[in-house]
């Protein structure tokens, strides 16, 4: 393995991360729209708090996509292909969701604006539900044969640990969209944010303990990673109480970072447990390894000079523009 | 398993036709309202009419529909290839996930980040500053416009890559050349000026419907003028590029130019150009009807004189220089009467935007009112508003069928480049669900579409996305609605 597979490996994983912090909040207040608001203006609320960021979000997973093309096509090419109705589903979640905030605003009639809705509503909650089942499922091992084909069946995609992986990642999600409502609003929904918090915490704890049992049968995490597994769920379970324990002292800054980085742990530990492979095989057979998924160097080093130079600059303005929207909260009336 | 005669081949085609021609329904609109949009901004800007700025809200309403669909269907897009084409992936992954990824970090956040602060700060910055958010989206699209289609066109006319000796797939050797490529220079002005053409004339047509009912006269007539200057210069410049475009396949891809101009058998000296034709699908023997002397080699050659080369002549060329390799024999032939009927409503629409425009002008000149005396020219404006759509679709039928056998031109066959693990009967259920999803995307854009002309442009003012919307009623910062309920 070269240093620029290496640094790609890592770079994948960031922008997942990224994805999953970003998005991860934005799944959440969209699971949010129909369950948790009361009424129309409490909807349009909390549907504004995302407004101007779940197009920006989403295109961390777009470019998350792109650059595991650019980088390892082998990995693009077998995840994508074998995970092929999984995808096709996150897509439609994905598509319904996101017009979905453009449409409601502007139906007249109830039925109308109550169908988009909930179209955001399932629309987030099973985009989160998928890629958690994905990425759980895949981590499992899966048949590949030679060329890096995927043959699964039914069971390959959905089995206990996958959906309790599902499961997981939903509530994750929505919590982190808690967190984040508490963050953006004040008054009413925040109070009942604050409460909602509270009581869900202690079922994500629980469903992090099952997720850690069920990894260590599953997987061969454990049994190529140990120590290091271990202590990243051992990070991941202190994180959700640390979330927990901050929603009561009312530090919501400190939750929302706490959830955020919990996703972004469950990102870690993922590939953490994938390395040296990109694809694990079932029983690691004919697992894809990142020395052999990669691009030529030539193309590694391009992309690599690329993004140095381009991803500095979106930084400094996606941040700019969440600071833009932050400056509003801080007008007085907020800390009421 | 299902079997209805329909192939894995067939399906995987199929999907990505459908959805990449529904996303490329919104794409070019959202490309050039977009530059639209911003010049009525900066007229707003310049001027302080305050008519400039309903516009710029009004029809930027429009502008963000389409680009919600535009970005929902763009990530089909960019999953698919691994989706669908993995051994295409696997293929081409060297060169063409370099574009695709630049793409999304160069264009795609540069344009999202920058519509969201467009929709949401009207009343925080000052006029300049919020006119430059909608220039930089504008850029942002344009940009992703340039990387999509420096993709593409590595497939029409690969460059800058070795075939590797060890894994047989493409390995870049050049950059520079990819992104050089002749068939990108043509292809990016042709697409952008078909994109403003597009934005152009829904403009113009939109306006010419409100006009019919004598609807905000002035305001109309205004988005009007614009629309058709902005179309007129798109369509000179749509011919400039196709002209361009059609000259380089004649050495580059002769068999498609060969079908976009219905010969099966070599052109005479004569240069007869035909307006109609059929062509035979068992023999690819094509019979030409009113054909015009002189046409022909004018628009190749720009001369009187030449011949041109026919399909069958090429495809015997063609098996030369592949069969060996390939080890078969094959055909090269690809859907003539597609390609012929599609080059034709392309240009004959062209030619109709730009007189359409130049009369339109004439018609809507400052201190006359013929505009509005001369109804039936505002119905032609009114369904003129359709045609850009077609003629996008169109000339994608040409670029794309016209490669065939090849998705990417002399190194691989559509055939192997579908994912083998794909099934008929998973391609049969996304096909169908893609196909209503996008049928009912389309109806809703269409219905909220009218519903936004219909309110007109005093109902801007009252439109969720601006925060300052009804700075005289209640309605308050949205981050404090909460906090406004609970005092
Ligand atoms: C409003 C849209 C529009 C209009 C009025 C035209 N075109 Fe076009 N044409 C396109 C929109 C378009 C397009 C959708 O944007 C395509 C598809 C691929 C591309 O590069 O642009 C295209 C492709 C395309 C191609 C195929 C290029 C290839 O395969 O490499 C040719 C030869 C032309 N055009 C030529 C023309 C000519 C000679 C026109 C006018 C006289 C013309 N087009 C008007
Ligand atoms: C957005 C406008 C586009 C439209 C409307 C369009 C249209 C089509 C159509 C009609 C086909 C089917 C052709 C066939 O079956 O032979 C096709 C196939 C394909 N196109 Fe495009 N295309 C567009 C842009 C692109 C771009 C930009 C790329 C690459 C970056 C691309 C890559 C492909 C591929 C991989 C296939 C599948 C192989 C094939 O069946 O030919 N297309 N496209
Ligand atoms: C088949 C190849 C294509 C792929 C993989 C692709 C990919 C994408 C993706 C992922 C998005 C969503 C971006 C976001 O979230 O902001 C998108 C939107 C967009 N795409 Fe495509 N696209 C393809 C074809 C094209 C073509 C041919 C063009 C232009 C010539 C184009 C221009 C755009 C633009 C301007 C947007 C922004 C959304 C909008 O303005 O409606 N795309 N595309």
């Amino acid at each position: 393995m070269t240093s620029l597979q290496f640094i790609w490996f890592l770079l994948i994983g960031v922008l997942f991360s990224g994805f999953f912090f970003l998005e991860g909040f934005d799944f959440g207040v969209g699971m949010l729209i129909r369950s948790f608001a009361k009424n129309e203006a409490e909807r349009n609320t909390i549907i504004q708090t995302i407004g101007p960021h779940w197009d920006g979000n989403e295109v961390w997973l777009i470019t998350a996509g792109g650059a595991m093309f650019a980088s390892f096509p082998m990995w693009y090419a077998s995840l994508f292909s074998g995970y092929y109705i999984v995808l096709f589903l996150i897509l439609v979640a994905l598509i319904f969701r996101g017009v979905a905030f453009e449409f409601r605003a502007n139906m007249q009639t109830e039925t109308w604006k109550k169908f988009w809705e909930w179209a955001a509503t399932i629309g987030s909650f099973c985009a989160a539900f998928l890629f958690g089942m994905m990425f759980v499922s895949m981590i499992q091992g899966v048949p590949l044969d030679k060329q890096g084909n995927i043959y699964g069946t039914f069971t390959t995609y959905v089995n206990w640990f996958s959906i309790v992986g599902g499961v997981a990642v939903s509530i994750l999600c929505l919590l982190h969209g808690l967190n984040f409502i508490r963050l953006k609003v004040s008054g009413d929904l925040r109070a009942r944010a604050q409460q909602w918090t509270k009581v869900l915490y202690p079922v994500l704890v629980a469903g992090e303990v099952v997720f850690a049992i069920l990894l260590y049968f599953t997987t061969d995490f454990f049994k190529y990673h140990f120590a290091t597994t271990l202590s990243i769920l051992a990070v991941l379970v202190v994180l959700t109480l640390l979330a927990w324990y901050l929603a009561f002292k009312e530090s919501d800054w400190g939750s929302f970072i706490c959830s955020g980085l919990s996703l972004i742990s469950v990102v870690v530990l993922i590939f953490n447990g994938l390395f040296p492979r990109v694809m694990i095989g079932k029983g690691n057979v004919n697992s894809i390894l990142i020395q052999n998924a990669s691009n030529s160097p030539y193309t590694l080093h391009l992309m690599t000079i690329l993004t140095f130079c381009i991803l500095p600059i979106v930084l400094i303005y996606f941040i700019w523009s969440y600071w833009v929207f932050y400056k509003r909260l801080s007008s007085p009336k907020q800390e009421a | 398993m299902l079997n209805l005669g329909l192939s894995m081949l067939f399906l995987s085609r199929f999907q990505f036709a459908m959805t990449t021609v529904f996303h490329f329904f919104f794409v070019p609109f959202s490309i050039g309202m977009g530059v639209v949009v911003a010049i009525m901004e900066t007229c707003y800007v310049s001027t302080g009419n305050d008519m400039y700025k309903n516009m710029t809200k009004f029809w930027g309403k429009m502008f963000l529909y389409s680009f919600a669909v535009g970005v929902v269907t763009g990530i089909i897009q960019e999953f698919q290839f691994g989706m669908n084409w993995s051994e295409y992936s696997r293929f081409m992954g060297d060169v063409f996930g370099a574009p695709l990824a630049i793409e999304a970090l160069a264009a795609f956040f540069l344009e999202s980040t920058f519509i969201g602060l467009w929709m949401f700060t009207w009343d925080r910055f000052n006029k300049g500053i919020h006119c430059l958010f909608i220039w930089l989206t504008a850029f942002g699209s344009s940009l992703s416009a340039l990387w999509i289609l420096a993709a593409n066109s590595f497939m029409q006319n690969p460059v800058g890559y070795v075939i590797d000796s060890g894994t047989h797939r493409i390995r870049l050797t050049s950059f520079m050349a990819v992104i050089k490529n002749q068939q990108l220079w043509n292809e990016f002005p042709h697409v952008i000026f078909g994109a403003l053409l597009t934005a152009g004339f829904v403009v113009a047509g939109c306006s010419a419907w409100r006009l019919l009912k004598k609807d905000h006269e002035a305001f109309y007539r205004q988005s009007l003028k614009i629309g058709l200057i902005v179309g007129l210069i798109a369509g000179l410049g749509s011919i400039w590029s196709g002209d361009t475009q059609t000259r380089f396949l004649i050495n580059n891809q002769p068999m498609k130019f060969a079908a976009m101009e219905g010969l099966s058998k070599d052109s005479t000296q004569a240069g007869d150009w035909a307006a109609f034709s059929y062509t035979d699908p068992s023999n690819h023997n094509t019979q030409t009807f009113i054909n015009i002397p002189h046409v022909l080699n004018i628009l190749s050659y720009h001369k009187m004189s030449g011949t041109l080369k026919g399909s069958h002549t090429i495809n015997q060329e063609l098996q030369a220089k592949y069969d060996n390799k390939q080890n078969t024999t094959k055909n090269y032939y690809v859907p003539a009467n597609t390609l012929f009927y599609s080059f034709r409503i392309m240009a004959v629409s062209c030619m109709l935007f730009i007189l359409v425009a130049i009369v339109g002008l004439i018609f809507n000149r400052k201190q006359s009112e013929q505009i509005m005396r001369q109804r039936w020219f505002l119905y032609i404006l009114g369904l003129c508003l359709w045609l850009p759509f077609i003629a996008n679709t169109c000339g994608w039928f040409i670029t794309e069928f016209g490669r065939y056998p090849w998705v990417v031109y002399g190194l691989m066959t559509i055939a192997d480049a579908v994912s083998p693990t794909s099934t008929v009967g998973s391609l049969l259920f996304t096909n169908i669900v893609y196909f209503l999803i996008f049928a009912s995307l389309g109806a809703v854009m269409i219905i909220l579409s009218h519903r936004v002309l219909k309110a007109g442009p005093d109902s801007v003012e009252a439109n969720a996305y601006s925060t300052d919307a009804g700075n005289d009623k209640d309605e308050k910062d949205p981050y404090e609605m909460g906090a406004a309920k609970n005092d």
